[in-house]
């Protein structure tokens, strides 16, 4: 029942596997895109109070989805290793970071200048934007963690460890608005009711939605094959693959 | 027990503390967490007396009046319960309108107002374009306002 598992985290299968699966999530991914911002920009109304403002939600919602999502795939990779002492998983987990602290400064980048026009300030120190602002914290204090050992072995067992503790601060950032009064409006995509956002708006950010989220499998991908790469650059199967000119240094 | 196993508890156990940990620190400062108050809590003497503090609610439909050529502008932030009449100086966001929901960071003056330094617009979570909220405002189901949480 294992073996795939096993299988799936040998880096030389991995490796190869990542290759293979990267352009079907890169492509799909661009023309969601495109699609989805034409939609975004062009073809979706004006909202009846925000006006044209109200197409940052097509950058926001997204990159704040990702940003907790990306954190959850960081946890789990993180745990996985350290439990099962998987390396590849860490590596899967140390890849994440930089894409989810990116997405996480878009998300507050892109609120701060919605907040402005519509809610009058850029930064209030809400429940919700200080937890996403504590989840960009957790990533930088993550990928420090990770750049402060010399031994990797450490280094992933330590941030690993971080990493699982953060994960106490995604619950937070999405009841937020529920536990207390925030200014933060609540969510509009819900996953039981019906959403409060019309349909000719919504279809772009759902199509953006996923755009997304594969470009984040893409570079995942790419991202880890990096890191295989460094980490395993004097093994065999490195050498094997890239001639004798590889794996020497 | 095999490593893995131990591993597995440890892993386990830390995010349980750490949660336990989270959890009541945040319950013991749910006080001070509170973002805002609303007009009825106000009114109760809860907010700290001679301190400044956000007052949030509703503005009330027809409360607001603007003293021409002048920024001051005064309106009434009810949370459908009680009310209270506030003063402002400045430039209110472009979400600020009658009926939407507000939060007002400021004192109490003697006589009872309520003295705004800032207004911040909140916004719902509806969206939709001018012409479908038109519609719904004839058919007579105007868009559902968020009562003040």
């Amino acid at each position: 029942m294992w073996t795939w598992f096993h299988k799936l985290a040998s880096p030389p299968h991995f490796y190869r596997l990542a290759g293979l699966i990267g352009p079907w999530l890169l492509w799909p991914s661009l023309l969601l895109l495109a699609v989805g911002t034409y939609g975004g920009l062009v073809l979706a109304p004006a909202d009846y109070q925000q006006g044209d403002g109200f197409r940052i939600i097509y950058v926001h919602v997204p990159s704040a989805y990702l940003s907790t999502t990306i954190y959850a795939v960081l946890a789990v990779a993180s745990a996985i290793g350290l439990i099962w002492r998987i390396k590849l998983a860490h590596a899967v987990a140390a890849a994440a970071a930089p894409i989810g602290a990116s997405f996480t400064a878009v998300a507050l980048i892109s609120g701060a200048l919605w907040g402005k026009p519509m809610w009058g300030t850029y930064w209030e120190w809400d429940p919700r934007l200080t937890s996403e602002l504590i989840l960009l914290f957790i990533y930088f204090g993550y990928m420090s963690l990770r750049a402060s050992f010399e031994d990797l072995n450490q280094a992933d067992r330590a941030s690993g460890l971080l990493a699982v503790i953060g994960v106490v601060n995604l619950p937070i950032i999405h009841y937020s608005g529920m536990w207390w009064s925030s200014l933060h409006q609540g969510p509009s995509l819900k996953t039981l009711d019906a959403p409060s956002i019309s349909g000719d708006m919504l279809w772009p950010l759902l199509l953006l939605i996923a755009a997304s989220t594969l470009f984040f499998g893409a570079l995942l991908l790419s991202r880890v094959r990096a890191e295989v790469l460094d980490r395993e650059q004097n093994s065999r199967w490195i050498q094997d693959l890239f001639g004798d000119s590889a794996g020497a240094g | 027990m095999t490593p893995r196993r131990q591993r597995m508890l440890t892993v386990a156990l830390v995010l349980v503390g750490v949660g336990l940990a989270v959890g009541l620190t945040l319950q013991a400062f749910q006080e001070n967490l509170l973002y805002f108050y609303s007009p009825t809590q106000a009114l109760a003497g809860e907010p700290p007396e001679g301190r400044k503090f956000r007052l949030g609610g509703l503005v009330e439909e027809g409360s607001m009046s603007r003293q021409p050529g002048e920024l001051k502008v005064s309106f009434v932030v009810s949370d459908l319960e009680q009310s209270l009449p506030v003063t402002y100086e400045g430039v209110l966001p472009d979400l600020f309108r009658e009926g939407q929901g507000v939060v007002a960071h400021g004192y109490m003056e003697p006589d009872g107002t309520f003295r705004a330094e800032e207004v911040l617009a909140k916004h719902d979570e509806n969206y939709m374009a001018p012409e479908v909220a038109e519609l719904l405002a004839e058919q007579g189901h105007p868009v559902k306002e968020q009562a003040a949480n």
